[in-house]
């Protein structure tokens, strides 16, 4: 009694539905291309072709699904101690700072194995200090933590000019960015991984921090899944009042689901600064926090809905980027359209077509079950 | 066999492995209350979750009038004239009266027009059916027995005929019970047809004209209710004889195991509670809490139990004490030797979209032998999560299962099951079978008797008078946030009753 809807088999909850929402976002979009006169065939193959016609472009894509990966998890976590980061893009960009004095230390002198660790910790010490100042103000003053977690992303926003214009940038220099790192702040690209495939990286940044990433999702779901902690924050998250009843400390939760949260988030700042600039400049985190709420909405917090939800998103960055350079009548904006159709269909209307599938489910149960029965009698 | 309202025909249901429903036949005459009992998990609440439109049956038709009709959703059921009374009820808490009766079948575009339309029609509901209720109140500042009330007014706003109410009583007092059935018998004088599912045989004995009773899924009997008995009908639901009275022997009281000294507790508002509250639990000895719920009980239990703030008093547990006033920790006073069986365990005891067996470990989660280091060992919590399925005989037994998909009494047992295999010293329960059919209560009575007999202390508090006194060794009566009385449990139910009122407190006290 306590669902409306009965249960649906697994491949309709986690295949079909999604897939439906999909493709009502792009038929939605299709239509919106035709609304400013360009043809939505040509559009979608520029997405398709944009995201994977070459190992370069796959490279991209997979380049921008590693970010998104991270924020996506950072978001999921927070969410499942019923917390909701909006954080990330905040905690990402002060995660940098994590990397960059790894790199600025010791790039010169040592290889890129072993600033690499250095600079994990670094991101994600300073993404969770990020998210601990909200979690503790939550947790000790109950300022509520969708609040303070976006004040907090326009005081990193100021931070970080004030320390790319005026601490790390080198002397002399006109431009608001450290200096360019030696090899030893360089990650190693997975081009090898694409040639098994038989494909050329070409100038994608597409690096190590993708296995970062993917190691990243499989310890989120130890976490949540597998360990103590994660039985509590999972406890919070559905019901406070059980957890209090547990004598789960509520606040103990918030801070440490919060920086863990901040801790992902603050990894993301490998990728780009590691990966693909290899120095660190501004706005370098560009949305990437806030894409991560639509991920893990639509990876319903799960590792495993995470990265294919990331993958998606990469191919509408990549891919979109791609229609705009083609498509000179479709603009920048038209592309975050787009974006945004996907997050509404795929995201916020999620149900919408849920009460349909059951019911067409319900009925093919039935009829099924007739069958059965008329060859029993 | 004209005035039949309700034909179900071969209704059968399954949720995976679970057979729900299998097979069932069901007529229910029209203008008659007709009840429907059997066991948790019996299939009760599927088979008119099936009539109501929100489940699809597998198989089976139902009729409405004699005439065929496919059900797809709660909006066909109404427009056929079934009305539904849900256990949680479905309002919107910050409307008033008169805006959830509308809610969904405001007419118009333009409110102001329904408005009126809608009140003129409530108020000649609430004449011809005496359902007084104050239409510009807020939904919220009501008690449950006038929500309730509302739910029905709703269902007969949109012209039901035929009235479904799944275990109304189960959170009413005895004296809005009264009223509710007061009610039921005014709708069946004109004509309505009321489906009533309940696990209070007295219940049914009292107002139904014909009762079915299911078991595991089927429907084992109907039985014209004048010609039947309680026994008959409780060996039919369970499958064999049922004590209905517990029996136990004389208590042998050792150690003071929980002592409360002038506890006293205020909410959030500042209103006192709980009001300069003192007795002890002993050793082996059960002590009972009767009174109309509302009255303090509840935030006595949760101040004991150390998930709400006292502002001034004592307790001790094992001879020490428990800081009830400052830092509460529930997790230490379990490590302590306190069990807490909470009286809400949808929103407390449970955590309803957990697994079964993530739920048996919840509040014990730290004892190691559910962990390998910081990681849960799940093998070693299934493990023990299907120990205590089979010693609980909790159904279905599948400790994967997710919670809210057990029945009500199934899950009053997972939580049972886990304060109570715990061997704590003192055992703190509140409600303990509120929605949990005949035979599970002989079940749950059975092992608080043996709790007691094992030593340990335990503190019951039940607004089931009957409960309370069949299983307590000493009762004290609470009014208005004070204790007004302590009786032996030999004392009438007129003596208690007038306590509970606090009529016969206040002479005490003056004395
Ligand atoms: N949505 C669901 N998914 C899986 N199993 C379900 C679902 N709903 C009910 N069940 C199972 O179907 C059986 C019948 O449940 P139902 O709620 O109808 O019992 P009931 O007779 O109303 O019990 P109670 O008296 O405790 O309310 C139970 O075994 C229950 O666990
Ligand atoms: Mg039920």
């Amino acid at each position: 009694m306590s669902t409306p809807y009965a249960k649906l088999p697994g491949w309709v909850e986690y295949g079909l539905i999604p897939l439906i929402n999909l493709a009502v976002a792009f038929l939605v979009a299709g239509l919106v291309v035709l609304l400013v006169g360009e043809n939505p065939f040509e559009a979608a193959y520029h997405l398709i072709n944009g995201a994977f016609g070459r190992g370069e472009y796959i490279g991209f894509t997979l380049y921008y699904a590693t970010t998104f990966i991270f924020t996506g998890l950072a978001v999921a976590v927070a969410f499942h101690a019923g917390l909701f980061n909006i954080g990330g893009e905040g905690q990402a960009y002060v995660g940098g700072i994590g990397v960059a004095l790894a790199c600025l230390w010791l790039d010169q002198v040592m290889p890129w194995y072993v600033v690499f660790p250095l600079a994990i910790l670094g991101s994600a010490f300073f993404g969770a200090l990020w998210a601990f100042l909200p979690g503790w103000l939550q947790a000790r003053r109950g300022s509520h933590i969708v609040i303070t977690t976006i004040m907090f992303n326009f005081i990193a926003s100021s931070l970080m000019v004030y320390l790319l214009t005026r601490v790390l940038k080198p002397l002399g220099s006109m431009a608001p960015q450290t200096r360019t790192f030696a090899e030893g702040g360089q990650l190693p690209k997975l081009d090898w991984l694409l040639s098994i495939f038989g494909l050329n990286v070409g100038t994608a940044p597409f690096n190590i921090s993708f296995l970062l990433a993917l190691a990243a999702a499989f310890g989120v779901w130890v976490l949540i899944w597998r360990t103590r902690l994660g039985y509590e924050m999972r406890t919070m998250g559905h019901s406070p009042s059980a957890a209090r009843y547990a004598g789960i400390r509520e606040s103990r939760i918030t801070v440490i689901a919060m920086m863990i949260s901040g801790g992902l988030a603050g990894m993301m700042a490998l990728n780009p600064i590691m990966g693909e600039q290899f120095r660190m400049q501004l706005d370098f985190v560009q949305g990437a926090g806030f894409v991560g709420i639509a991920v893990a909405l639509m990876g319903r917090s799960h590792p495993g809905g995470i990265i294919p939800a990331a993958i998606l998103f990469g191919v509408l960055y990549q891919g979109g980027a791609e229609i705009a350079f083609e498509m000179p009548s479709i603009s920048r904006d038209m592309i975050v359209i787009i974006q945004g159709l996907v997050i509404l269909f795929a995201g916020a209307l999620e149900n919408m077509f849920r009460p349909a599938i059951t019911r067409a489910f319900a009925m093919r149960g039935q009829r099924t079950a007739a069958v059965v029965q008329t060859k029993g009698a | 066999m004209d005035n039949i309202a309700i034909e179900l025909r071969g209704i059968d249901k399954s949720f995976g492995p679970v057979h729900a429903n299998k097979d069932i036949n069901l007529k229910v005459r029209k203008g008659t209350i007709h009840g429907i009992i059997g066991e948790n998990g019996a299939g009760k609440s599927t088979l008119m979750s099936i009539l109501y439109g929100f489940y699809q049956a597998d198989n089976g038709e139902i009729l409405v009038d004699g005439k065929p009709v496919s059900i797809r959703d709660p909006n066909t059921a109404i427009s056929v004239g079934i009305g539904m009374v849900h256990q949680h009820f479905m309002l919107v808490e910050n409307f008033t009266v008169l805006e959830n009766v509308m809610l969904g079948a405001e007419d118009s575009q333009i409110l102001n027009k329904g408005i009126a339309k809608a009140r003129q029609e409530l108020k000649r509901l609430e004449k011809e059916y005496a359902l007084e209720v104050n239409p510009d109140a807020l939904i919220e500042e009501l008690p449950v027995g006038l929500q309730q009330r509302v739910e029905i007014l709703k269902a007969l706003y949109r012209r039901a005929d035929i009235l479904i109410l799944d275990e109304p009583t189960g959170v009413l007092t005895p004296a809005e019970a009264d009223h509710l059935f007061r009610i039921l018998g005014q709708l069946k004088a004109q004509g309505k047809t009321i489906i009533l599912i309940t696990h209070k045989l007295r219940e049914i004995m009292a107002i139904t004209d014909e009762v079915s009773v299911m078991r595991r899924g089927e429907m084992v009997a109907t039985r014209t209710t004048r010609e039947t008995s309680v026994e008959e009908l409780a060996e039919l639901m369970v499958g064999r004889r049922v004590l209905l009275r517990v029996e136990k022997g004389e208590a042998s009281p050792g150690d003071v195991k929980l002592a409360v000294q002038g506890l006293t507790v205020k909410d959030s508002r500042g209103v006192t509670m709980v009001d300069d509250v003192s007795f002890e639990v002993r050793a082996g000895e059960i002590v009972g809490i009767a009174g109309v719920a509302g009255n303090g009980q509840s935030e006595l239990l949760e101040a004991i139990a150390g998930i709400r703030k006292a502002t001034s008093g004592t307790v001790l547990l094992n001879g020490r004490s428990v800081d009830v006033t400052g830092h509460r920790d529930p997790a230490e006073l379990r490590a302590r030797g306190l069990a807490h069986v909470p009286e809400d365990r949808h929103h407390v005891g449970l955590v309803l979209k957990f697994e079964e067996s993530e739920n048996a470990i919840l509040g014990y989660h730290n004892d190691p032998r559910y962990l390998k280091g910081v990681f849960l060992d799940i093998d070693a919590i299934r493990k023990d999560a299907e120990e205590k399925i089979a010693k609980y005989d909790i159904r279905p037994p599948n400790a994967r299962l997710k919670t809210a998909n057990f029945s009500g009494g199934n899950q009053q047992k997972i939580v049972l099951a886990r304060e109570m295999e715990r061997g704590p010293d003192v055992l703190i329960i509140g409600q303990p079978t509120r929605g949990v059919d005949v035979g599970a209560i002989e079940f749950i009575h059975k092992r608080i008797i043996e709790m007691r007999d094992q030593g340990k202390a335990v503190l019951l508090v039940s607004v089931e008078l009957d409960e309370i006194r069949s299983l307590s060794d000493r009762i004290l009566v609470m009014f208005a946030g004070r204790v007004v009385g302590e009786r032996s449990p030999e004392a009438t139910e007129g003596e208690l009753g007038l306590l509970m009122a606090g009529v016969e407190g206040r002479k005490e006290a003056a004395e």
